[in-house]
């Protein structure tokens, strides 16, 4: 491949894929993010993998269960109501410490929703995707490039850490093209998989993957270790990008395609003299509230901006903690705010400063 | 250096996913309608539900350009609906048509006008990217074109060379992908008929870089805005 393509979204997450070395492919079709499935169907069978079309976002969920089971780099894909299906079978991947990656491309909701644009699913990926006390690693992209390497992450610390992430996009960055270059990833190491259950020949004792616990003090213990892996994570694998925030006196909090939005708001708002910033979380699980925290205490104002009603204020409200005012501007329903919208929030806040 | 040029009332764009139909057709409805004339463009792709035709609407209505768009294009009703007066403009059409179809197989679609195509007569040109990973070789690119032909029942009349990386492209990229759009025209005995650019770049462009026959096509209207 040259050293850079022109690739969708979508695409650039299924060719980072092959390049992470995941080759067993689970999904099923829904707009926006078929085109994951219809790339893999094309490059698999080319690199010895596998992309199998199951027959509803259960049995995929499932069967990536099984191939990340086995010590394999598995990967799902769907968009906002196939996740929902897919619920279950994650929670079972958490409480089975199974590594794997689980895409989800948003699209409008509640229920059949729409097919265009939206960050409506913060809440599911960070605090509700399956039931019980489980975390996921939530990355969110904001670029086509970044569709890639967060996709090449996601598998690392997964493995790292033996549990589930997810790539949480959105519609238009599944559908827009942009360069990407596949030469700018780091690869870190990971463990080794002696836990996976792939035939032990009678060499060694037998690995069983399990979320059942008969006796409730052995499933506390279970999810007391967990818990303390979730804790490593939060220490040591947040991840933001700050923009312009060192003099700012308003911070705008977005993340994935919305952050886009705000940097061309924020570079006009700057134009006229107008000192604001972006805190860009890229990891929404681990939260960055450390550095929010931090931000909200000398800036004069945050606003967040989101496609959705507002579900990550919460998190930059908790974050910041009192120490200023948490303003919050949205879309929602498929509709992706301009630049204009935000630009105008902003100028009325600095007005009210 | 000549301009491209159309022999048939009807001009079918085609290509592999994402190697830039929508904005060639788009482009070059408009070029059409400056030189006179009624100009249709015919949106049929019923594979992406983004990023379409129907996003330049008004400013095709504005160069003069008729859009025939599908009536649910860009809402959330998620079905391959075809514009209804298409079959007529092909067969007794008082303009020209230019028709942006889907990518790769999505082309299949042409079936159900194919025979109507064929008697009204038509260019169809192959649009190629070598920037876009799957279509990086000249026989991947030629391959995807007879996938095209073979599910549309129609036969490409010439090559578009539409190599871009988006945004970042520079005239280096541009001038480099002169070969690969000529080895795609070998292998496909097809001519070149056009290497497309943006303006950003055309100061960097030397003509004489163009073999006999090659036009340069200059890509001003972009169908939609990036964030």
């Amino acid at each position: 491949m040259a050293q850079k393509v022109l690739m969708k979204g979508n695409e650039a997450i299924a060719e980072a894929a092959i390049n992470a070395g995941c080759l067993y492919y689970f999904g099923y079709p829904i707009t926006p993010q078929t085109e994951i499935s219809e790339y893999l169907a094309k490059r698999m069978p080319k690199v010895g993998g596998l992309c199998l079309q199951a027959e509803s976002e259960v049995s995929a969920i499932n069967m990536t269960l099984g191939a990340a089971a086995a010590g394999s780099r598995a990967m799902t894909s769907s968009s906002s109501p196939g996740i929902s299906l897919k619920s279950e079978g994650i929670s079972y991947i958490a409480g089975s410490d199974l590594p794997c990656l689980i895409v989800n491309v948003q699209r409008g909701g509640p229920g059949l929703g729409g097919i265009q644009p939206s960050q409506s699913d913060y809440y599911q990926a960070t605090r509700g995707v399956g039931h019980g006390d489980l975390r996921l690693i939530v990355l969110a992209p904001s670029s086509v490039q970044e569709m890639a390497s967060l996709t090449a992450e996601a598998f690392d610390l997964a493995d790292t850490y033996r549990m589930p992430a997810m790539l949480l996009a959105d519609g238009a960055l599944g559908q827009m093209m942009e360069p990407v270059d596949f030469s700018l990833f780091e690869k870190r190491e990971v463990p080794e998989k002696a836990w996976a259950a792939n035939g032990h020949g009678g060499k060694r004792k037998k690995n069983i993957i399990n979320s059942l616990y008969i006796d409730p003090q052995e499933l506390e213990d279970s999810i007391l270790a967990r818990y303390k892996r979730y804790a490593e994570v939060e220490e040591k694998e947040v991840k933001y990008e700050e923009f312009m925030t060192d003099d700012a006196d308003i911070v705008l909090v977005a993340f994935g395609i919305t952050a886009r939005i705000c940097k061309s708001a924020i570079t006009a708002a700057r134009a006229d003299g107008i000192k604001v910033g972006l805190l860009r979380p890229i990891t929404l699980w681990p939260y960055p509230k450390k550095i929010l925290n931090s931000i909200a205490g000398r800036a004069k104002a945050l606003l967040t901006v989101e496609m959705n009603m507002g579900q990550m204020v919460d998190d930059v409200r908790l974050a910041a903690n009192g120490q200023c005012p948490v303003h919050l501007y949205t879309r929602t329903g498929g509709m992706i705010p301009s630049v204009d919208e935000v630009e105008n929030k902003i100028r009325e806040i600095a007005a009210s400063l | 250096m000549g301009a491209l040029t159309f022999e048939n009332r009807v001009v079918v764009v085609c290509g592999h996913y994402g190697s830039g139909k929508t904005n060639l057709a788009v482009n070059l409805a408009v070029r059409a309608a400056e030189s006179g004339g009624r100009v249709y463009l015919a949106d049929v792709d019923i594979v992406n539900p983004y990023f379409r035709a129907a996003d330049a609407v008004s400013m095709m209505e504005k160069a003069g350009v008729t859009p025939l768009i599908p009536e649910f294009a860009n809402s959330n009703v998620d079905i391959p609906a075809l514009p209804p007066r298409l079959s007529s403009l092909i067969s007794g059409g008082d303009g020209r048509i230019f028709i942006d179809v889907g990518g790769d197989d999505g082309a299949v679609v042409l079936g159900r006008y194919a025979s109507l195509i064929r008697d009204a007569g038509y260019d169809m040109i192959c649009v190629v990217n070598m920037y876009r990973p799957l279509t990086a070789e000249p026989r991947d690119a030629i391959s995807v074109m007879r996938e095209i032909e073979a599910c549309s029942g129609l036969r490409c009349t010439g090559i578009v060379n539409n190599s871009n990386l988006g945004r970042e492209t520079t005239a280096e990229d541009f001038i480099a992908s002169f070969d690969f759009a000529r080895e795609c025209g070998r292998l496909a005995e097809l001519p070149v008929l056009a290497h497309s650019y943006m303006e950003r770049y055309a100061g960097a462009i030397d003509p004489s870089l163009l073999a006999g026959g090659e036009a340069l096509l200059n890509m001003e209207q972009a169908t939609k805005e990036l964030f």
